[in-house]
C-alpha cells in the first residue's frame, strides 16, 4: 500500500490553554487535530494526577495532529506562540499516512 | 471558652470532618483510594446545585431583604481588598515573587465553595439560620480578586496577560459560577414549590454526597501536601493559617455594618476566610502562567483549607456569636 510522508506534532499543554491553542492551530491551517485527556504525570512543576479533581487548573491534555512537512513550520510558530510560557511538552515524530490528500 | 470548645469538639466528631481526615490520612499513607475525575466532577456540580437552589428557594420564601445589594457590594469590596493585604503579608513573611505572591492573594481574596456548604451545613446542624442571599454573595466574591491580583502584578512590574475581554468572559462564565447562579435563579423562581418537586434529591442525599466529597477533598490536599510540601517554607505555611482570621475580621466587620443575622455573619466570614482552589487556580494559569502552581494549591488547598474545616468554621461561629444575637 503507498505510505505518505507527514509529521505527528503532540502538544501536551495545561487544560485551561486547550481552546487557545486549537484555535491557534486552525488559523495556521490546520485541517484536523486530537484532543486526549492525560490522566497524571511528572515534570518540572512536579507530580501531577487528575484523580479526584474538580477544576481544570491541574490537567493536562494532549493535541496530536498530522501535517504535510511543508505545513510544520507555520504550525509551530501558531502553537509556539501560545504554548511558550504555559507548562508542557512539544514534540514531532516522522510518521506515515495512507491518506495523503486529508492532511 | 467553654462553648467553643464543645462546638469544636462536634465539629471535629461530624461525619463530614471525619470523612475529610479520612482521606488526608488515606493520602498521606499512600493508599490507591480514589475517586474517579468524573465523579468528583460530578459531586460538586450537585453542590452547587443544591446549595444555589435552596438559596434562591430561601429568598423566595422569606422575601428579598433590603441588604441583598450591599451585601453583594460588600463581598465585591472585600474580595478586591483582601488580595492586597494578602500579598503584603506574602511578600514581607515569605520570599515569594511579585508574581507568585500576586496569584496566592488572589485565591485568598477568592472563597472557598465547598468550605461555604461546609459552614452552612454545620448552621443548619445547629438551628442557626441565614440569609438565602449568601449564595450570591459567594458567587459575587469569586471573581474580583483575580482583577486585584493583575493589578498588583502590572503595579509591580512582574509581567503577566492584562484583564481582556477575553479572560474577563472566561472567569465570569467559569462553570461553578455560572451554576451557581443559575440553580439560585431557578431556586428563587420557582420558590418553596419548586423546592418540593426536587427535595428528595437536593435536601436528604446532601450531607451523604458532602460526605463523600470531602473525602475526596481530603485526598487530594494529602496528595498536594505530600508531593507539593517541598514548595512550601515556614513563612507560607504562617501566612496560611494567620490570613484565614483576618479575613474572617474583616467578615465580621462588614457583617456587623451590614446587619446580618448570626448565620449570615458567620457566612460572610467563612467567605472572606476562605480561599480558592477551583475558580482562581485556573484564572491564574491562563492569566499568570509564570506563577508557581503547586504554591498556590499547597496552601489554599493543603493548608487554608483543613485549617477552615477543622478549626476556622466553629472558631467564627463562636466569635460571631459574641457579637450577633441569635
Amino acid at each position: 500500500m503507498q505510505m505518505h510522508q507527514a509529521k505527528r506534532v503532540e502538544i501536551i499543554i495545561e487544560a485551561m490553554m486547550e481552546r487557545r491553542l486549537t484555535e491557534a492551530l486552525s488559523a495556521a491551517g490546520v485541517t484536523g487535530y486530537t484532543v486526549l485527556p492525560v490522566s497524571g504525570g511528572s515534570g518540572r512543576s512536579g507530580e501531577w494526577t487528575r484523580e479526584g479533581q474538580v477544576g481544570r487548573a491541574g490537567g493536562m491534555v494532549a493535541v496530536i495532529c498530522l501535517v504535510r512537512p511543508e505545513r510544520l513550520d507555520p504550525l509551530l510558530e501558531a502553537a509556539f506562540a501560545v504554548v511558550e510560557r504555559h507548562i508542557g511538552v512539544v514534540s514531532v515524530t516522522d510518521a506515515q499516512v495512507i491518506r495523503a490528500e486529508r492532511f | 471558652m467553654g462553648e467553643i470548645l464543645d462546638l469544636a469538639g462536634q465539629n471535629l466528631i461530624s461525619p463530614v470532618i471525619l470523612s475529610f481526615v479520612l482521606g488526608l490520612a488515606a493520602a498521606f499513607f499512600r493508599s490507591d483510594l480514589s475517586f474517579p475525575e468524573a465523579i468528583a466532577k460530578g459531586m460538586s456540580l450537585y453542590l452547587l446545585f443544591a446549595i444555589g437552589f435552596k438559596g434562591g428557594a430561601g429568598i423566595a420564601a422569606h422575601g428579598v431583604d433590603a441588604r441583598l445589594v450591599s451585601a453583594l457590594v460588600a463581598g465585591v469590596v472585600l474580595s478586591l481588598s483582601l488580595p492586597l493585604l494578602a500579598f503584603a503579608l506574602l511578600r514581607s513573611m515569605t520570599k515569594a515573587s511579585v508574581t507568585d505572591a500576586a496569584a496566592v492573594a488572589a485565591h485568598y481574596g477568592s472563597i472557598s465553595i465547598v468550605t461555604f456548604v461546609a459552614a452552612s451545613s454545620l448552621l443548619a446542624g445547629q438551628g442557626i439560620a441565614a440569609e438565602g442571599y449568601m449564595v450570591a454573595v459567594a458567587a459575587a466574591m469569586e471573581a474580583p480578586a483575580i482583577a486585584s491580583a493583575l493589578w498588583l502584578v502590572a503595579w509591580r512590574g512582574g509581567g503577566g496577560e492584562r484583564l481582556n475581554a477575553e479572560l474577563l468572559r472566561e472567569i465570569m462564565l467559569n462553570g461553578s459560577i455560572v451554576l451557581l447562579v443559575g440553580s439560585f435563579l431557578i431556586g428563587w423562581i420557582t420558590g418553596d414549590d419548586g423546592l418540593k418537586q426536587i427535595e428528595s434529591f437536593i435536601v436528604s442525599p446532601f450531607k451523604g454526597v458532602l460526605c463523600l466529597f470531602l473525602l475526596d477533598m481530603g485526598l487530594v490536599a494529602g496528595r498536594g501536601l505530600r508531593s507539593g510540601h517541598a514548595a512550601l517554607s515556614g513563612g507560607a505555611i504562617l501566612f496560611a493559617l494567620i490570613m484565614p482570621p483576618l479575613g474572617a475580621c474583616a467578615g465580621l466587620l462588614a457583617a456587623l455594618l451590614l446587619g446580618l443575622s448570626l448565620g449570615g455573619t458567620v457566612l460572610l466570614m467563612v467567605l472572606a476566610a476562605s480561599a480558592s482552589y477551583i475558580a482562581v487556580p485556573a484564572a491564574m494559569r491562563v492569566a499568570l502562567p509564570a506563577a508557581n502552581p503547586t504554591l498556590s494549591l499547597s496552601l489554599s488547598l493543603g493548608v487554608t483549607f483543613p485549617f477552615n474545616l477543622i478549626v476556622g468554621i466553629p472558631l467564627y461561629l463562636a466569635v460571631a456569636a459574641a457579637f450577633v444575637a441569635a
